[in-house]
């Protein structure tokens, strides 16, 4: 049984009330987004992880926008998201070192098995997009500056519709998590933009199904940066990089790969492979 | 710390006046009664002698020596108890006049003893009859070995054995040595434990007088009347 | 309605296989919410009885900012305590956002007005009844306070009570501060939340059933203590 949560209370508490503390855990704090951790990948690599080194990894999940914010503001140690631009932007910043690219998912278009849009099949997204937009069917989505979110306000965008301007009552932009935002399109049967891992271990389906996948667009990159020590000193800078060194190691990408729902692969590891 | 001195002493309370420019000095000694028809201000001036008022005018002053600071004790109308003992309750009195830890338990035992009340020392007071808690609260205050003790219509609440053992219990204290202050609008107890009479009157002392010549002839005007309405409870 | 009965199936499931992970987060729960109301109550009864018994200028202005932070909306509380805890933010050295102490600490914030603003109306109550038999007796604001605390002492279990309560069903606080990490700082609430967002109705449901199960031990609990206090004490 896993009493370190007990532990870590008593042990906080006695922090907060001034006794020294005594053996505290070594641990990371690593911010991701809910989407990730919701797939169970962290449930399954994690421990793999700790028990090779004894690092504690602790999770905490945001949007990617609040995931970010959150490393700016030096609360965490690692970040682990899937928003290129946005990454790349936070190391031009100088709040991240390095950005190193880690595992590939995928985006499907997920939609009501009546389909009033005519879009299942399709191989092209965009054009899918497209005709959502032509039929004005209710379309989810998340709204939250999360990596999903800039995702398909990406696909909008290169399918030529200038979404902001251009949208309907029938576009609900909700603000929630994928978890929560899959909810509402299962119970509006609307149309939605999901990560495959959240999608696969989603009970509540009701008449949802893929409708559209497999377009290279819709591949979801994730990248791993160690918030910059010299910004925030206290970042723990060695235990975070023997994260970052593991995950992108055989053994962390094998982990990776080795996890499945349902006998499906949700993440493909590709740590070093150019312009990921 | 008796005696007492009164000088000019008023109360007003939003603009109404309920006690008007008293004068008086109360000596040590005999028991002084303050007798009144409801609304002339007893319960009022009680509570400035005691302490728990302060006068809008004049002045209120202990006249003689203190030694051991001012040991004054009152009994309410109704007893306040604490939700403990009733030897708690006595107890908690002098803890809080800091008498020495050793002797208190000693001396409540005593004067719950005093006052019959040995057998029901450990029930919870708040269980009690109204009469009964009563005795508790004179009990603590007698604890404290007071000087002065006021009561304020004490037994108003209560039927007439419990009246009795009240009584008793008041002339058992001022045996011991303890001045009586007490209120009353009964007649006939105004008799039986007083020496002295200070009859008020819409917030005026109108009369002061020696019981058994208050009674037969009471001076003012005011307090004949009340005498003669009151007669029947005699 | 098919939910449900999956969600008592999976309630009853968890509960009988004494699931590790469900034990862990009912203990977190209790850990920190119990932890919460105890530096609360140790904080907040004083200070209530503290405002009850004493006069000062601005004493109406507090009381009602008081009574009015009962209804701090929990999430407010976790995004002010985020921004104290951050490293960004003042507090930050101390470096306890995302552990049980931050979640200690906006809980404790939380349910500190609940307290306070109950006790002083409970220990105001019963100070106008015992006022003046304390100042009798010679007891000071701190002593009256005292007193009254621990003659109140069943009504204020049931407060603290309440407070606990009311701290263990939060999760808009919890969830910002403590941020669920898995095995670190995920408790009922916030696992509820987080089985919501995943489609797991039945196990939201199942921990939800959980949950309600343990405010209602407690809501019966503080009724008998209450019930059984006023038989024997009165």
């Amino acid at each position: 049984m896993n009493y370190k949560s007990l532990l870590s209370c008593l042990f906080s508490i006695s922090v907060l009330v001034g006794v020294p503390a005594g053996a505290q855990p070594r641990f990371i704090t690593v911010a991701s987004t809910t989407s990730t951790e919701q797939s169970g990948l962290f449930r399954h690599i994690l421990p793999i992880f700790e028990n090779k080194t004894g690092i504690q990894v602790r999770v905490v999940a945001l949007g990617t926008g609040q995931a970010l914010d959150m490393a700016r503001r030096g609360d965490a140690d690692v970040v682990f998201v899937h928003a290129r631009s946005a990454e790349e932007k936070f190391v031009a910043e100088g709040y991240g070192v390095k950005r190193l690219p880690v595992m590939y998912n995928d985006f499907v278009l997920i939609g009501p098995k009546s389909d009033p849009a005519r879009v299942a099949g399709s191989k092209d997204v965009l054009d899918a997009l497209r005709k959502l937009k032509a039929a004005a069917v209710p379309f989810v989505s998340r709204g939250d500056r999360s990596g999903t979110h800039m995702a398909e306000l990406a696909l909008w965008k290169s399918s030529g519709i200038e979404i902001d301007r251009e949208k309907g009552p029938w576009y609900r932009d909700t603000g929630q998590g994928m978890g929560p935002a899959l909810n509402t399109a299962s119970s509006m049967n609307g149309y939605i933009l999901a990560d495959r891992g959240t999608w696969i271990s989603f009970k509540n389906r009701g008449d949802l199904a893929i409708l559209v996948e497999g377009d290279k667009r819709l591949f979801n990159q994730y990248g791993v940066i160690l918030v910059n020590p010299e910004k925030h000193k206290h970042v723990k800078k060695a235990l975070g990089l023997a994260f970052i060194d593991w995950v992108i190691s055989p053994d962390g990408q094998k982990a990776i790969a080795d996890y499945r729902i349902g006998g499906e692969q949700l993440f493909f590891p590709n740590a070093g492979q150019e312009g990921a | 710390m008796l005696p007492l001195l009164l000088q000019e002493v008023s109360f007003a309370v939003n603009g109404r006046t309920i006690i008007d420019r008293i004068s008086v000095e109360i000596a040590a000694g005999p028991r002084t009664i303050i007798l009144g028809p409801n609304g002339a201000g007893k319960s009022v001036l009680m509570r400035l002698c005691h302490g728990l008022l302060k006068p809008t005018a004049g002045v209120i002053a202990w006249r003689g020596p203190t030694n051991g600071g001012l040991r004054q004790a009152m009994v309410f109308q109704r007893p306040v108890m604490l939700r403990r003992s009733a030897l708690a309750n006595v107890i908690y009195g002098m803890r809080l006049a800091a008498i020495a830890p050793r002797e208190r338990e000693l001396r409540a035992r005593d004067v719950l003893e005093a006052v019959g009340l040995s057998h029901l020392a450990e029930r919870p007071a708040r269980m009690l009859s109204g009469g009964e808690q009563q005795r508790v609260a004179l009990a603590r205050a007698w604890a404290l070995n007071p000087e002065v003790l006021f009561l304020d219509e004490p037994t108003a609440n209560l039927d007439p054995g419990a009246t009795r053992d009240i009584e008793s219990i008041v002339a058992q204290i001022h045996a011991s040595g303890t001045k009586i202050i007490m209120t009353t609008h009964n007649l006939g107890q105004a008799r039986r434990l007083g020496d002295e009479i200070l009859f008020l009157y819409q917030g005026r002392l109108a009369e002061r007088a020696l019981v058994d010549r208050f009674f037969r002839q009471p001076v003012s005007p005011e307090a004949a009347s009340f005498i003669r309405d009151e007669l029947p409870q005699i | 309605m098919s939910e449900i009965t999956q969600a008592l199936g999976a309630a009853g499931a968890m509960i009988f296989s004494f699931d590790p992970k469900l034990i862990e987060i009912v203990l977190l729960s209790l850990c920190v919410s119990l932890t919460a109301v105890l530096i609360a109550s140790v904080i907040g009864l004083p200070l209530g009885a503290a405002i009850a018994v004493n006069r000062f200028t601005g004493r109406r202005a507090l009381i009602v900012v008081l009574n009015a932070l009962m209804g701090l909306p929990p999430v407010v509380v976790g995004l002010v305590v985020y921004l104290l805890l951050s490293r960004a933010g003042p507090l930050g050295e101390l470096g306890i956002l995302f552990t049980p102490s931050a979640m200690v600490v906006a809980q404790t914030i939380l349910i500190l007005p609940i307290v306070a603003a109950l006790s002083r109306q409970v220990i105001e109550d019963s100070w106008q009844e015992y006022q003046e038999q304390l100042r009798s007796l010679s007891a000071g604001p701190l002593t009256s306070a005292l007193t009254l605390l621990r003659d109140a002492r069943f009504s204020l279990v049931t407060i603290v009570l309440a407070g606990f309560g009311r701290a263990a069903a939060e999760v808009g606080a919890v969830m910002i501060v403590g941020g669920n990490i898995d095995g670190v700082t995920r408790v009922m609430t916030t696992a509820i939340a987080l089985e919501t967002s995943k489609g797991d109705l039945p196990l939201a449901l199942g921990l939800g059933i959980i949950l309600l199960a343990l405010v209602l031990a407690l809501n019966a609990t503080a009724y008998w203590v209450k019930e059984a206090a006023q038989r024997r004490y009165g």
